[in-house]
């Protein structure tokens, strides 16, 4: 029993890791327990990639290309690839991904999972719309090609499918055209999520990226926050950037303290963001690298939070819900837990392929908590009730709480995703939504 | 240098090299066992923008096929100019210590199978005045442990045959790289529990290409294995065999 975790290292997990070094052409689950799930990076939170006591196929051993089309930008790659090793490919030839998360490090098969969603959510929508086709492994030992035309039901379940349709072994994506490998960024300060709405409406027609920050930790109403909006510089770059990820500047290569990160240290970390620009707005030129995926430069940020782990709670509150909102950001304040990163987003209205896929027209905002057992836990009950309440969603890949009925209010077609489920794919995350089984936390 | 042979492509270790020459836009002719194996690199090698990618499936210890080999390859890369040998089988001892004929199996992985290859490779690069022939051998090789001895006798010969084909080429200008590595994380240590002294294929691979560019003589990858392998060799004998390693 090898130890896998899931980024927010609140739990100690067991499992049964096979490691294929080769696309298999056949799934062979012979060397493990009843069941399995395929695991990525283990970026996601919560535990949507653990299957406790099960098996595990890790899949980063699977990161070869199998072809690149230089002129139409078509990238077909096996699953265990990186974002930043896609983009080490892609953007030296002119292309970018289509869509990307807030980190480079998780694998294309996790992507699709997780149907993951980034900055550009509003213009792009989610991974799966720039997913071609991809290939499946089932345990009955079907090698299925998956796209919107061809077994196109199995495609829908396993875009956001969390792993359990069964194996991606490759996929193909389409890539978007890049006229530059540098962002120009605006930095705009605001107050109150009425000024954040106004701008997300403002900028969302011309602008290729957007995103805030918001003070979630001051009592002080409107709160303060920061909106950044970027878009890729016109014109070919005299630089291109081979290497998407940011050298490793700082690393946590332990668990650090407890104390490091109590209501002080966030206090003066948040203030020092928003102070840290005086003038309204701010104009600035940045590689993508460091707009996109800030904390990739620091190696296994998540240690920063201790030995007890962290947790992040995310949600998706339909328009004209800012009610909802400002009540959630009202108990974290209350609660004094604090919250590392208040990140803040407008979804556009672009629909997914997946059936099971968490954005949604509306606004998300995402927190992080280092993870303080039953005080943590209590709030998120809190925060998931009034996210129930306001008609919003949870999202799985950073879920670790949220209880059956929950899931089964936001995503009311997962019995179309069960359906689907291959007999031998399981998580920890699936028991627990579907048959309120809790193997982590109370 | 832009025309490579990688003999035994399908290791964890190779493919990682491939894939920095590859991003040059080298020419590659790739030699391994399985067909299926070197499929799948020679199409990663592609995308990744290697001008030219040609294959050979063959048992390595096959010998009758090795003149082969060297022919094929060098015809399609129209002169080659640079041989990365990779394969190896870490075997198993206490099966070798038991039967000679496995110990003999090992063997002619890991050591005879690659002098065979290096002998033609020497005679058609000499007279040519250039090239690079770089060779993965172990730190196993540079002193007998209990643990390993049999794979560690071939490594050693092996380094042994390196220096002195190094020595013999120098003057025609062709040059030799031992490459050293310590402990990887590849398909060969799967059942290994990894620690602190382990390291990426990857990182391994950086050494590699870098070694056959600048035509180092010996490269030990990660280079800290230098000094624990001078520790290890300057332990005296009396005390070297009292130690369980
Ligand atoms: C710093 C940070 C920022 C993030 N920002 C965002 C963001 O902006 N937007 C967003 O959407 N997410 C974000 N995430 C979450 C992350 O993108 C998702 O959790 C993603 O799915 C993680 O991918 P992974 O490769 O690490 O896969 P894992 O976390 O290991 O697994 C995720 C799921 O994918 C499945 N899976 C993995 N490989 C395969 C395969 N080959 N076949 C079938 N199923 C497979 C697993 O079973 C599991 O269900 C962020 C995470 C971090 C750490
Ligand atoms: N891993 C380590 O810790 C370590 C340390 C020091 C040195 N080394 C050496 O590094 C080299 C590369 O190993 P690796 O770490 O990259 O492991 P690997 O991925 O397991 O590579 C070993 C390769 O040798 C090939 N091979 C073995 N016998 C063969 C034969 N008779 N014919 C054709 N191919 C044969 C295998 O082919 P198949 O894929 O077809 O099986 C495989 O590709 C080896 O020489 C090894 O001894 C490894």
């Amino acid at each position: 029993m090898e130890a896998y975790q899931s980024w927010g290292r609140y739990t100690r997990a067991s499992h049964e890791v096979v490691r294929p070094f080769w696309r298999p052409r056949s799934l062979d689950l012979s060397g493990l327990p009843a069941t399995a799930l395929p695991y990525g990076a283990g970026r996601s939170y919560g535990d949507v990639c653990l299957n406790h006591g099960g098996g595990l196929i890790d899949c980063r051993g699977l990161d070869r290309f199998l072809g690149f089309d230089r002129h139409q930008g078509v990238l077909a790659c096996e699953a265990g690839a990186t974002l930043a090793e896609i983009l080490g490919l892609a953007v030296p030839g002119g292309w970018f991904l289509p869509v990307t998360p807030g980190t480079s490090l998780i694998t294309l098969g996790g992507a699709i999972a997780n149907d993951v969603h980034g900055k550009n959510h509003h213009r792009a929508g989610a991974f799966g719309r720039h997913v071609r086709r991809l290939e499946l492994l089932r345990s009955d030992g079907a090698r299925l090609i998956c796209s919107p035309s061809r077994n196109p039901e199995l495609f829908a379940a396993t875009v956001g499918g969390m792993g359990l349709t069964g194996l991606i072994t490759w996929a193909e994506i389409q890539l978007k055209p890049l006229s530059s490998p540098e962002l120009t960024v605006e930095t705009i300060k605001f107050h109150g999520l009425e000024e954040f709405e106004e701008l997300s409406r403002q900028s969302d027609q011309h602008w290729e990226y957007t995103v805030a920050w918001l003070d979630a930790l001051s009592r002080q109403n409107p709160r303060r926050g920061l909106f950044m909006r970027a878009k890729h510089m016109p014109g070919p770059s005299e630089r291109p950037q081979a290497d998407a990820r940011p050298r490793a500047l700082l690393s946590a290569p332990f668990d650090w303290p407890g104390w490091a990160l109590n209501a002080w240290t966030l206090r003066a970390f948040n203030l020092l963001y928003y102070h840290r620009q005086r003038p309204r707005l701010k104009k600035t030129v940045q590689p993508f690298a460091g707009f996109l995926y800030p904390l990739d430069a620091i190696d296994q940020w998540s240690r920063i939070y201790g030995r007890k782990g962290m947790m992040q709670f995310q949600c998706v509150v339909p328009f004209g819900q800012s009610e909802a909102l400002r009540a959630m950001l009202d108990l974290i304040a209350r609660s004094g837990t604090g919250s590392f990163l208040a990140v803040i987003k407008a979804f556009g209205d672009t629909p997914s392929p997946g059936l099971i896929s968490f954005p949604r027209p509306g606004i998300t905002f995402a927190l992080d908590f280092a993870f303080k057992g039953p005080k943590t836990l209590a709030l998120f009950k809190e925060l998931i009730a009034v996210t129930r309440a306001a008609e919003g969603a949870l999202y799985p890949a950073k879920d670790a709480c949220m209880g059956a009925d929950d899931f089964q209010a936001f995503y009311p077609n997962w019995p179309e995703l069960a359906k689907h489920v291959d007999p031998r794919f399981s998580s920890s995350f699936w028991r627990r939504v579907t048959q309120g089984q809790r193997e982590f936390l109370p | 240098m832009n025309k490579v042979l990688v003999i035994g492509a399908s290791s964890a270790q190779a493919q990682a090299t491939a894939r920095l020459f590859a991003a040059e836009g080298s020419r590659l002719f790739l030699a391994g066992r399985d067909q299926q194996k070197l499929d799948d690199v020679a199409a990663d090698l592609k995308a990744r923008g290697a001008a030219q990618v040609e294959s050979l499936t063959l048992d390595l210890n096959d010998f009758s096929r090795h003149q082969e080999l060297i022919a094929a390859a060098d015809a399609a890369l129209e002169g080659l100019e640079g041989a990365l040998i990779a394969h190896g089988s870490l075997g198993d001892q206490a099966a070798g210590q038991a039967d000679y004929a496995v110990a003999q199996g090992e063997l002619t992985t890991n050591l005879l199978s690659p002098i065979s290859l290096l002998t033609i490779l020497a005679n058609l690069l000499e007279p040519r005045g250039g090239g690079c022939l770089a060779v993965i051998s172990s730190v196993a090789g540079d002193r007998g442990r209990q643990s390993n001895y049999i794979y560690g006798t071939a490594k050693g010969g092996l380094s042994v045959f390196l220096s002195g084909l190094r020595n013999r080429l120098h003057r025609a200008g062709v040059r030799v790289v031992t490459i050293k590595p310590g402990f990887v994380d590849s398909p060969m240590t799967a059942h290994f529990k990894k620690g602190l002294l382990w390291a990426k294929p990857e990182a391994v691979a950086k050494k590699i290409h870098c070694a056959m560019l600048k035509g180092k003589d010996v490269v030990y990858a990660p280079a800290f294995w230098r000094l624990i392998m001078f520790i290890i060799k300057a332990l005296p004998e009396p005390i070297f065999k009292r130690l369980n390693l």
